[in-house]
């Protein structure tokens, strides 16, 4: 079956911008076989109801949008704790700025060298988790990813890993383009822990495949970087063996276009997956949270928490769905999206989806659209405390629930003190 | 300390006036208190006085030690030293009681030039008052009144009037919901703070509260005005006979 024209053109265009690196015959097959999903499935459009909420065209231009660089004027995230540090300048790696690439209980390298190379677990996970999120949602971004990637960062961890790994990603072009690929495994019983923070390019595209063995441990906290022109397509594919637990947490303020697509498999009994997700947008911001959970193991959790804060015409979208498959009894799953707008021109879009094919689970799913509670507000200020501040105690009070999600104290003070700040200079 | 004058108030919404032209004096250290029936504006009043939105002042002033109360915002009549304990106190999930106190008391602070209590300071101070109105280190902690049963809420009003120390103290159905022990806590709450410089306006339904917390002068309140005032005596009055005769008197 052909692809619609426009599709087809705008897929041509796109792949024959690109340069597709070179490699060990593994890995030029792997690259091969996911041009032909892109070529498949074309770019993603407007039409398409995966993308209804969003319109994916900066995704798919041949060139970038520029985006305006940014100085943040605050401290690194993440400055005050002990972590193994990976960066990449516009999707380029940066040798110096990092630190060296070695730790106990980990093997960690990158991408580019990874794929000249023959290391088993690099082999069988590159693009394996990305095909196999292909089903039943069409993720054509991500399949672009898979074959044209430039480098990204593969880590294994055999052990618990104390450090965290902080990919840290800065942008310094106005007018860049990177495409970077995780690649994860934790193996049993192991535990690791990946930060991430920047704006990364102008256009970001960023792929993630982890694959967590049976009772390990994956902890995921992102910052997105603040770059208000910055655009980003991200997918984090994760699939999870028994007794595992995957747990994601994102804070986005800024960023005019933003799309975090998380699909997670969970395959073994009583696994547990959480992802939060914590965003504040301010005018020319367009931030859309996808997620796809399927459960196809006996006794597994699955929690989903996302809020939005939005004002100035900022928008937000979520579209969550939980599929429990035929067997996957004892499944517990939860999914709350909610918005808070802070004026009338703001706009939160959500599509809360179940689809249960087992008899025995517990699943809950809810969706909330509100203002700032009046009474609340006046009962505060009555006390004293000035409207400005007032509204901020009670956006963090709405995003206190995705923010608690986060299990490290200190990261979760980070972040706390982002959004804060975030808050703080918008006072007025 | 609190002057009104001839206050009319309808809703900012609707064509009904609530307040029909109330007058109101009360001096420095006084405690006064008003009664009357449901629906005559007790609650109103203490509402526009501390400015909340939904009403429309359309004649008459109202001042705080000769400062213009009406023109302030909410948390500017808080600093210049208006408190309301409402009727109904409002929950505010994820906002922790001790942080909310913390918060406002240090704006106060600032709004008034003065310097924030540090952390430790302000813990110490807490945690005295708190345990004088019976409030345990659970109630602190948890959200503002989120769960708290009526006496609990009405006792957390307190607390944070202890806390704040403002010289005009607007107390709205203090006693509504409070067992006999927790309105002797209360009453003796508010006891405590009763001094030369600060003054308070009760309202209530019943004598019992002012057994307690002894008023200089009550004010009988219907139709959206003052239509009797007198000493202790009257709050006796109402007690033994309702309203019926007052308002008979008037009419
Ligand atoms: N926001 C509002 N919208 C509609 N009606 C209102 C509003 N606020 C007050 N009212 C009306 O104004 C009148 C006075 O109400 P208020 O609450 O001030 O009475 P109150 O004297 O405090 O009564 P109670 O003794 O029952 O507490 C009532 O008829 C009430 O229904
Ligand atoms: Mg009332």
């Amino acid at each position: 079956m052909g692809l619609p024209e426009t599709k087809q053109s705008e897929t041509e265009a796109r792949v024959n911008a690109l340069t597709m690196p070179g490699g060990a015959a593994w890995a030029v097959e792997a690259r091969n076989e996911a041009l032909a999903r892109v070529q498949a499935k074309g770019m993603p459009a407007r039409r398409d109801e995966y993308w209804k909420f969003t319109k994916p065209t900066r995704f798919v231009s041949v060139e970038p949008t520029p985006a305006a660089l940014f100085d943040a004027q605050e401290e690194p995230m993440f400055d005050g704790i002990e972590r193994l540090k990976v960066v990449f300048v516009d999707g380029v790696f940066d040798a110096d700025a990092s630190d060296d690439l070695a730790a106990e209980n980990l093997e960690i390298g990158r991408l580019a060298d990874a794929t000249q190379a023959d290391i088993h677990w690099v082999k069988d996970l590159y693009g394996m988790l990305e095909t196999r999120g292909q089903d039943p949602v069409d993720r054509p971004l991500a399949a672009l990813n898979t074959a044209f990637a430039t480098d990204g960062v593969v880590l294994r961890a055999t052990g618990p890993v104390a450090r965290p790994v902080s990919i840290e990603y800065l942008h310094a072009s106005e007018s860049s383009d990177a495409i970077l690929h995780h690649v994860i495994r934790v193996e049993e019983g192991a535990s690791l822990t990946v930060l991430e923070t920047g704006p990364a390019a102008a256009r970001f595209n960023k792929c993630m495949e982890v694959d967590v063995a049976d009772g390990a441990a994956f902890h995921h906290i992102r910052m997105q970087g603040r770059d208000h022109e910055r655009q980003a397509v991200t997918h984090s594919f994760g699939r999870l063996g028994r007794e595992s637990v995957y747990k994601s947490f994102t804070l986005t303020v800024n960023g005019v276009l933003t799309r975090n697509e998380h699909v997670l498999e969970l395959l073994g009994d009583d696994a547990v997956a959480h992802i939060a997700g914590a965003c504040a947008g301010d005018g020319d911001f367009h931030h859309d949270d996808t997620v796809f959970i399927t459960h196809d193991a006996v006794n597994c959790e699955s929690r989903q928490v996302f809020k939005k804060v939005l004002r100035n015409g900022a928008v937000g979208v979520f579209q969550g769905k939980i599929l429990v498959k035929e067997g996957a009894q004892k499944t517990d799953g939860y999914q709350i999206s909610q918005s808070l707008l802070l004026d009338d021109d703001s706009q939160f879009l959500a599509k809360p989806e179940l689809e249960i094919y087992a008899d025995d689970v517990a699943c809950s799913h809810g969706s909330t659209t509100g203002a700032i509670d009046e009474t609340a507000l006046f009962y505060l200020q009555s006390r004293g405390v000035p409207k400005s501040i007032a509204t901020d105690l009670l956006v963090l009070s709405f995003m206190a629930e995705a923010i608690d999600e986060i299990e490290d104290e200190r990261l979760r003070d980070d972040i706390q003190a982002r959004l804060e700040g975030w808050l703080a200079r918008r006072r007025s | 300390m609190l002057d009104i004058k001839n206050l009319h108030v309808k809703l900012e919404e609707e064509d009904k006036v609530i307040l029909k032209g109330v007058n109101l004096s009360i001096g420095s250290g006084e405690v006064h208190a008003i009664m009357g029936p449901n629906g005559s504006g007790k609650s109103t009043l203490s509402y526009v006085l501390s400015g909340k939105d939904g009403y429309e002042v359309t004649d008459g002033e109202a001042a705080l030690e000769g400062a213009d109360l009406l023109d302030m915002e909410p948390e500017e009549r808080a600093a210049a030293g208006l408190f309301l304990a409402f009727q109904y106190p409002v929950e505010i999930p994820g906002v922790g009681n001790m942080t909310f106190l913390r918060t406002a008391v240090n704006a106060q602070r600032k709004a008034r030039g003065e310097d924030e209590l540090s952390a430790g300071e302000f813990l110490k101070v807490v945690r005295e008052r708190a345990k004088t109105l019976k409030i345990d280190a659970d109630m602190l902690k948890r959200p503002v009144n989120v769960g708290f049963s009526g006496g609990e809420k009405k006792r957390n009003e307190i607390l944070q009037m202890a806390m704040l120390e403002p010289k005009m103290c607007v107390l709205d159905e203090t006693d509504s919901g409070l067992d006999v022990d927790a309105m002797k806590l209360v009453s003796e709450g508010v006891n405590a703070l009763r001094s030369e410089g600060r003054s308070f306006l009760v309202i209530t339904h019943y004598q019992r509260l002012l057994d307690h917390i002894k008023p200089d002068v009550v004010h009988i309140m219907a139709d959206g005005r003052i239509i009797k005032t007198g000493g202790p005596e009257l709050a006796l009055e109402v007690e033994n006979n309702g309203y019926a005769d007052i308002l008979a008197e008037m009419a």
